[in-house]
Order: structure tokens, then C-alpha cells, then sequence
């Protein structure tokens, strides 16, 4: 007999380590402030203007930068996951990763051949980025309308993937060593690159598809069954596998245009949320999920800050054992 | 449940299938009623699960019109053909963490709100679909926990609760030992008789099809005979169509 646990105690429990991380996360960094401090600069009480300013424009940014990149990639992994029945499946499958880093590689590999310097410029950047997954996206999408197998799409968008990777290897042989080393830094992701003023952008874009990924809760959990069964009970699948499309790319999308690709949490996460609860609902999987998915990446930000790590290397070490482990469970 | 005033559910008018260049059917004419369990049978690679598909709405490559329930298939909408139907599939999904009950109750997906919300009419259909595939006690069970036989059955419990009067299975036996195989048949017998539904299942299982099914839906290449069981028995095609060359 299967046990649940309570749902509702296991969201008070998640969101009270979230908050607790986050905090956590806030008094971590190069320059040491005490808790009380840190505190004091949140709620508005009596601490240095410094530490004001170390709190709330760089350390508060870049922790909402992390609570924004873990909820919505572990949000859009588990829709990527019941969408193509593969527990292997992640925010990046259908390329979103490849085509952000096709639009960041011509923009800062291809613009310095023609003479035009592209370095320091974030806000491109990103936007490129986004046009890059974007485009994968629409183009994966218009294949998807018309091809009924959902494995063709998954192997399309694998495909898509690697003839990106080896255009952006050839950028990468052509490019001068500066604009080469950036791009590599890009690649290994970063959550302290986003300003305020593009948070707003960030932030709003992953709403947007938040809300989707609820709208679309009783589609996924039809296509648990697999779509044959989905469309008999009425899902008009093509409509659903749209807006699945379109919230997984305004959230993994978004968050990669400005944050760099960040492996593993997308993929790993959704299965700690399904562990946590025991439960394959997506009314209580999307948000457990989106809170697993917080919490990791605070505590990789606050790991990452400790030891002056890139992201992705934290996000990789802590994600990789738990994805060893589920090929191994389901051997 | 959508009634229709005329007991025929399943009418094919001047149906014909293929598969790549095969041609499969042509020129059906019949129909398959309420009340009545209908064996679907025929030979390997003769269209089988291809014309349930077709019924199903999953394949709408074909020529003429299905009509259930009085209705074109491709005039009905998605959430209307799934009032009408109701689909069995072949082979097993492996999904981890979830209870056949939450199993059971996705077949109320046509009747429940955006976020699917059971209400307590739904909860009831649930039970009741529980109940009548034998396995009330099973509800709280994890899905992945079941043998072949007791999946088979909540997978019917799913299409019963979905409360279509036409409930349509592809070899539902295949995966069964023989007595499960009558057991499952007999359930499917009394399905049609007790709720009045038309059922109408493909199996490879000639003599249990003849047993236990009221009538017998023979694909032999193009035509479809579609009759009582002892017409069809009577009329040698069977014989002929699945004589062994010993």
C-alpha cells in the first residue's frame, strides 16, 4: 500500500525552507554580514547604507535570479517530461538551450568578425538568447503540429540540437580569443549578470508561462496515459502540446536568455518533487515542483558563492547523482 | 450517458481503410448495437486494431462516415466523441506514484472543470466503475503494483467511468492466462447486458469470442461480417479463413 504523505504540510514545510534559504542565501558572499544585518537591510531596520547596498541590489537580485531559474526550469522539465514520457526528459530537449546559444554565439562570436563589438552588452545578450530559443521553438512546434509521434519530435528536437552545436563550434574556431572567452563564460552560466531593471522583463516572462504550466495541469495529467488515451477522453492534444510548447519556452527560455544554460536542476527536480510527495498529479506536482526547484538552486548559489564556483558546475555535481539514480530505479 | 433514440451505436456507411497501400476494408455497410458484447477477430495484419482506431477518432484516414451515437466522428468535437466513447489500448503505461483510483478517475476528465476537479457525482462514477470491474478493494493501490490481469481491469474501470455508452478494446486479453482471459470476457459480457453498452473488443481468442461474445464482427479481407455469433459460425467463413495447413 502506497503511503502519501499530507500535501499540505509538505507545501508549508518546502516554503518555510525556501524562505529560510533564501535568507541564507542573502548573508552568503565574499563580504561577511551577520544575519542580524542582513535582517535589518530586508525589513528596512537600522544597519549600514553599504550593507544595504550589498543586500538589496546584488545579493537580493541575484537571489531572485536563482528562486526564477530553479522554479522555472524544474517547472518546465516535469511538462517536458510528461509530455514525451521520458524520465530523461528536460527543459533543454527541444533545443531551447542549443538555440539560446546559437543567438548568444552570433551575437558575440559572429558580430566581432564583421566589426562590431558586442562585449559588455547584456541586455543583447539576452535578447538574442531568447530569438535564438524562440526560433527553435516555433520551428519545433511547426513540425510538431503536423507529425502525429511524439518520438519523432523528441528525436527532430535532438537533431535540431547537435547541427546547432556544430554551426556554434564553427563560430567558435573562427572567433578572436576575447570574444571566445566570454562566450564560454556565458556558457557556464551565471545568476549575477541580471540587473533590476531586466528582472522586471525576467520575472514577468516567467509568469506568464507559471501560468500556463497551471492552465495546463488536467492536459498533463490526461497525457500520463499517453496521447492516444488523452485525446479519448477528449484532449485536443495538438492544442495542449502547443501551450506546453510555449510556457516551456517562456520559462526555460527566458531564464537561459539571461542566466546562461543551467543543466541538470530541469531534469533532476521534477523527480525529487514526485519523491517528496509520492504523487503524479500535476495539480500537486507543478507547484511542488516549482518549490523543489527553488530551493536546490539557492542552496547551489549559496554553494557556488562559498566557493567561487560557475553555476553549472554546482548545478552538474548536485544534479548528476540523482539522475544516476532514476536510470538506475528504472532499469 | 448520450442516448440515441436508434439502438444502432456504431454505423458504418460505405466505410473503406487501408494502411500505406494496403487496402484493408472496403465498401462496409453495418452496424454494431446497445446491449450487445461484439468480437472483434480476423487474422494478423487484416486491420483489426486499425478499424478500432479509426473508431476510436485516433485514425481519421479513411473513406464513408463512423457514426456513434447518431453522430459523424468528424463532425464531433474532441470532448463530445469522448461522451460518446470510450478506448481500451493495448500493452501497459508505466506511471509511477499514482493510485488507481486517481487512474480511475481521469476517465471523468470529459465531465470535470479546467483543473479537473472530481465533484461527488464523479466520485461516485468512480466507485461504481471500481466496483464493477471487481476491484473496489484496489483503489488506494499504486498502479505499478498490479499484475497484467488487475491493470486490464482498471483500465476498464477507467473507460466505465468515463460513462460512454459505446466502450471499445483492443486485445484486451493478450497479456492474460486463460482463466483471466474468460474472466475478463465474461465482465465484458455482463458490462453490455447490465448497462446496456455497445462493446466491441479484437482478441486473437477464437473460441472464447464464440463462447461468450453475442456477436462477432469477422474482418475478411475487404468485407466485414458482422452478425449474431451463430450466423457467422454457421456460415463456414471462419473455417475457411483460419484453417491450419497441416
Amino acid at each position: 500500500m502506497a503511503m502519501r504523505r499530507s500535501a499540505p504540510l509538505l507545501f508549508v514545510v518546502l516554503t518555510v525552507v525556501v524562505l529560510a534559504l533564501f535568507v541564507l542565501d542573502l548573508a552568503t558572499g565574499s563580504v561577511d554580514l551577520s544575519v542580524g544585518d542582513v535582517w535589518a537591510a530586508i525589513t528596512g531596520g537600522d544597519c549600514p547604507e553599504a550593507t544595504r547596498r550589498i543586500v538589496i541590489d546584488i545579493r537580493m537580485c541575484k537571489a531572485v535570479a536563482a528562486v526564477l531559474v530553479g522554479g522555472a526550469l524544474t517547472v518546465s522539465g516535469l511538462q517536458m517530461q510528461t509530455l514525451f514520457r521520458n524520465p530523461l526528459a528536460g527543459p533543454y530537449v527541444l533545443g531551447i538551450s542549443s538555440g539560446a546559444s546559437l543567438g548568444v554565439a552570433v551575437f558575440m562570436l559572429g558580430a566581432p568578425m564583421l566589426g562590431v563589438s558586442a562585449l559588455g552588452n547584456e541586455l543583447g545578450t539576452a535578447g538574442m538568447a531568447w530569438i535564438g530559443s524562440a526560433l527553435v521553438l516555433v520551428m519545433i512546434g511547426a513540425l510538431a503540429h503536423r507529425i502525429r509521434d511524439i518520438m519523432v519530435i523528441l528525436i527532430l528536437g535532438m537533431m535540431f540540437s547537435s547541427a546547432i552545436a556544430a554551426v556554434v563550434q564553427i563560430l567558435q574556431y573562427l572567433s578572436n580569443e576575447e570574444s571566445l572567452k566570454s562566450y564560454v563564460v556565458w556558457t557556464m552560466g551565471s545568476l549575477g549578470e541580471v540587473t533590476w531593471s531586466q528582472m522586471t522583463v525576467m520575472g514577468t516572462a516567467v509568469a506568464v508561462g507559471l501560468v500556463l504550466a497551471v492552465v495546463t495541469v488536467k492536459s498533463l495529467n490526461m497525457l500520463l496515459l499517453g496521447e492516444e488515451y488523452a485525446r479519448t477522453m477528449g484532449l485536443d492534444v495538438r492544442r495542449s502540446r502547443t501551450l506546453l510548447f510555449l510556457s516551456t519556452t517562456l520559462l526555460a527560455g527566458t531564464v537561459t536568455a539571461f542566466c546562461g544554460p543551467i543543466g541538470f536542476i530541469g531534469l533532476a527536480m521534477p523527480h525529487v518533487a514526485r519523491l517528496i510527495f509520492n504523487n503524479s498529479d500535476h495539480r500537486i506536482l507543478v507547484p511542488g515542483a516549482f518549490l523543489a526547484g527553488v530551493a536546490v538552486m539557492l542552496v547551489c548559489d549559496i554553494v557556488a558563492k562559498q566557493f567561487a564556483f560557475p553555476i553549472n558546475a554546482v548545478t552538474a555535481l548536485l544534479g548528476i547523482p540523482v539522475v544516476v539514480w532514476i536510470v538506475l530505479k528504472n532499469r | 450517458m448520450i442516448m440515441s433514440d436508434d439502438n444502432r451505436l456504431i454505423q458504418f456507411k460505405d466505410f473503406g481503410i487501408g494502411f500505406g497501400s494496403r487496402r484493408l476494408l472496403s465498401d462496409v455497410n453495418t452496424s454494431m448495437c446497445g446491449s450487445t458484447l461484439t468480437a472483434l477477430i480476423g487474422r494478423n495484419g487484416t486491420g483489426k486494431s486499425t478499424l478500432l482506431r479509426a473508431i476510436a477518432g485516433l485514425n481519421t484516414n479513411y473513406q464513408g462516415v463512423i457514426e456513434v451515437c447518431g453522430r459523424d466522428l468528424h463532425k464531433a468535437s474532441p470532448a463530445l466523441v469522448a461522451r460518446s466513447l470510450s478506448f481500451v489500448s493495448t500493452g501497459r503505461q508505466r506511471i509511477a506514484a499514482m493510485r488507481c483510483r486517481d487512474i480511475v478517475a481521469m476517465g471523468r476528465a470529459p465531465y470535470t472543470n479546467w483543473i479537473g476537479r472530481l465533484s461527488a457525482a464523479d466520485n461516485e462514477a468512480v466507485d461504481t466503475a471500481l466496483a464493477d470491474v471487481g476491484m473496489a478493494e484496489y483503489g488506494m493501490r499504486d498502479i505499478d503494483t498490479l499484475s497484467d490481469g488487475e491493470y486490464q481491469r482498471i483500465m476498464i474501470a477507467r473507460a466505465l467511468a468515463q460513462d460512454t455508452p459505446v466502450l471499445l478494446l483492443d486485445e484486451p486479453t493478450s497479456f492474460l492466462d486463460i482463466p483471466n482471459r474468460y474472466a475478463l470476457c465474461k465482465l465484458l459480457a455482463d458490462l453490455a447486458h447490465r448497462r446496456n453498452k455497445c462493446v466491441l473488443f479484437s482478441t486473437h481468442e477464437l473460441d472464447i469470442a464464440v463462447k461468450l461474445a453475442d456477436a462477432l464482427a469477422l474482418i475478411n479481407p475487404p468485407h466485414l461480417e458482422n452478425g449474431p455469433v451463430q450466423a457467422i459460425t454457421e456460415s463456414g467463413v471462419i473455417e475457411r479463413l483460419f484453417a491450419c495447413p497441416v
